[in-house]
């Protein structure tokens, strides 16, 4: 029963973190139909921006994520202007490969600052462990779990109570006629680089946390792929709930199976539910009026 | 309030749509503009609200005047900041949004508005939103997404509402249904209307004004009355004969009118 805890918890939060991971690139998809291949960066350059302003300039954790939630926002706004928008009306597939450019571009701007050696990071969120329901957990995975879900019922928000996340979803169905009732789309595909590098700057956050900085952080972000696809390309709680079941299954096959199988089985799965659910768990189905 | 003078679009570079498009929209009328399909209604429409750019179209020459601006080189967001509203053709509704979520999306430029207020205006026109406004819009029927299609431009609260073929694809008692309530929302908010489509008989009956559009250009204007014993108007548009009666497909096959404008 510890082990089940155990295991629970862990799978919860590295799934809420590759949710977080996975929420931006469903945003992107959503709004512009590209496909950024270049959110596990996204993560990495969260993960080394954190560690620079905790570690290097020794500020206090909260002060540094706050930080680096700016320093995304910015990068995503640049990304969008500089990239993205010389990008607008091209074939969506030409703007698809520019991500892949983008990711080896970041990344070797992270190494060139930083090194692509390992850092040394002190786990920066306090990490005693804490009993919870009989198992024992560290403070930091909590942390993690709280800070993801939190930002998750943000997002929820967002998108269907205010202006803007309505906006944004309108966009994502009918351009043109987002535009002729005066919503400027280049606004809100810079919203939409923006939240998705700030998401995915967290997600890289607290995963340094928990695995350390290194390269490795933008190949987690590779797992966002499942995710998305198994809870729908283009569904924000489908971003959640299925990397919460990823993360979960990871766990459950490692703890009770046996390690490296749990690097397969996701992938097992989503093929099984794509035979049964083509667009996804909760992908939106082309809605056709007959 | 609102005027093109010989305005002149061209798509890609080179297909010439537009060719020297004149009109004239008097606040707090209701405009008629007819024309057959591939006339350069909806291109005229479109250069109005700015969103020929997408589409690869330009005004190369000519203006488009509006409260005395000139609009014709603004973006479309600026243009519906002006009061311009246009609802496109074929309804264009946002499918995964709920009604409600739609209509807050038509209001999206008004800032700091009150949107219950704007809500409940839409409602009191079109009762039916209210009572499917949790639904899914794509499901909705063909004639409420078209209501919803102008339901979401009155959320924008616009001086002049421009309705692309509102007749499109819906029973005939329900283009009535709809036009009854165009000419209440042109009553009652003192919104000043132009209104495209190819039904002339119903088109001349609530405009105060019409034009004939013909190849990218006007052909013929004046008052619905006028019109309506225009021997061309009559036999091109209204389907009648001279003597008024209603036309047989026969007699059209022996015997093509030459349309005197356009000789």
């Amino acid at each position: 029963m510890d082990l089940f805890i155990q295991l629970t918890i862990t799978g919860l939060t590295n799934g809420a973190i590759l949710a977080l991971a996975a929420l931006g690139f469903v945003l992107i998809y959503k709004s512009s139909d590209v496909i950024n291949f270049a959110q596990g960066e996204f993560l990495l350059i969260g993960a080394y921006v954190v560690y620079a302003m905790v570690a290097q300039f020794g500020m206090h954790w909260t002060i540094g994520m706050a930080l680096t939630i700016i320093v995304a926002i910015g990068l995503g706004i640049l990304v969008e202007r500089l990239v993205l928008r010389p990008m607008i009306g091209e074939p969506i597939i030409s703007v698809i490969m520019v991500t892949i450019g983008l990711s080896s571009l970041l990344r070797a701007i992270t190494f060139t600052i930083w090194g692509n050696l390992p850092k040394a990071f002190p786990a920066f969120i306090p990490s005693e462990p804490v009993q919870l329901l009989g198992a024992t957990v560290g403070k930091d995975r909590l942390w993690a779990f709280s800070i993801a879900l939190a930002m998750l019922l943000l997002f929820n928000y967002f998108f269907t109570r205010s202006k803007e996340g309505i906006a944004m979803r309108a966009v994502a169905d009918d351009q043109q006629a987002a535009l002729s009732m005066g919503i400027s789309v280049k606004k809100i595909f810079a919203w939409a680089w923006s939240i998705a590098a700030a998401t995915a700057a967290i997600g890289g956050a607290l995963l340094a946390n928990i695995v350390g900085v290194s390269g490795d952080v933008a190949n987690f972000g590779l797992r966002v792929f499942p995710v998305v696809i198994l809870g729908g390309l283009d569904s924000i709680p489908g971003a959640i709930i299925g990397g919460i079941i990823i993360g979960l299954l990871e766990q459950y096959t490692g703890g009770y199976i046996g390690q490296g199988l749990n690097q397969v089985l996701p992938f097992l799965i989503l093929i099984f539910i794509l035979m049964v659910r083509p667009y996804g768990l909760f992908g939106q189905e082309i809605i056709e009026r007959v | 309030m609102l005027t093109l003078n010989n305005v002149e679009v061209i798509y890609n570079d080179v297909i010439l749509v537009l060719k020297g498009m004149s009109l004239e929209v008097p606040e707090g009328k209701i405009v008629g503009l007819l024309g057959s399909n591939g006339a350069g209604k909806s291109t005229t429409l479109k250069a109005i609200s700015g969103l020929l750019k997408p589409e690869d179209g330009e005004v190369t020459d000519g203006n488009i005047v509006f409260d005395g601006r000139e609009i014709h080189h603004m973006d479309a967001a600026d243009i519906v900041r002006l009061g311009i509203f246009q609802v496109m053709e074929g309804r264009r509704v946002f499918e995964h949004l709920t009604v409600e979520e739609n209509l807050i999306a038509g209001g999206y430029t008004r800032r700091n508005a009150d949107l219950r207020g704007d809500l409940d205006m839409v409602y009191t026109y079109f009762p039916r939103l209210k009572e499917r406004r949790t639904q899914t819009a794509g499901y909705l029927s063909g004639g409420e997404q078209q209501m919803l299609a102008i339901g979401r431009a009155l959320m924008a609260r616009p001086r002049l509402m421009m309705l692309d073929e509102p007749s499109l694809g819906l029973a005939p008692l329900l283009v009535l249904e709809i036009f009854e309530i165009i000419k209440r929302i042109n009553q009652e908010q003192g919104t000043t209307i132009l209104l495209v489509e190819q039904n002339a008989n119903l088109t001349l009956s609530v405009a105060d004004y019409a034009y004939i559009m013909e190849s990218g250009r006007i052909v013929l204007e004046g008052y619905p009355k006028d019109l309506k014993e225009n021997a061309d108007v009559r036999e091109f548009y209204l389907g009648l004969t001279e003597v008024g009666t209603r036309k047989s497909y026969r007699d059209v096959k022996h015997y093509k009118r030459r349309k005197r404008w356009l000789s």
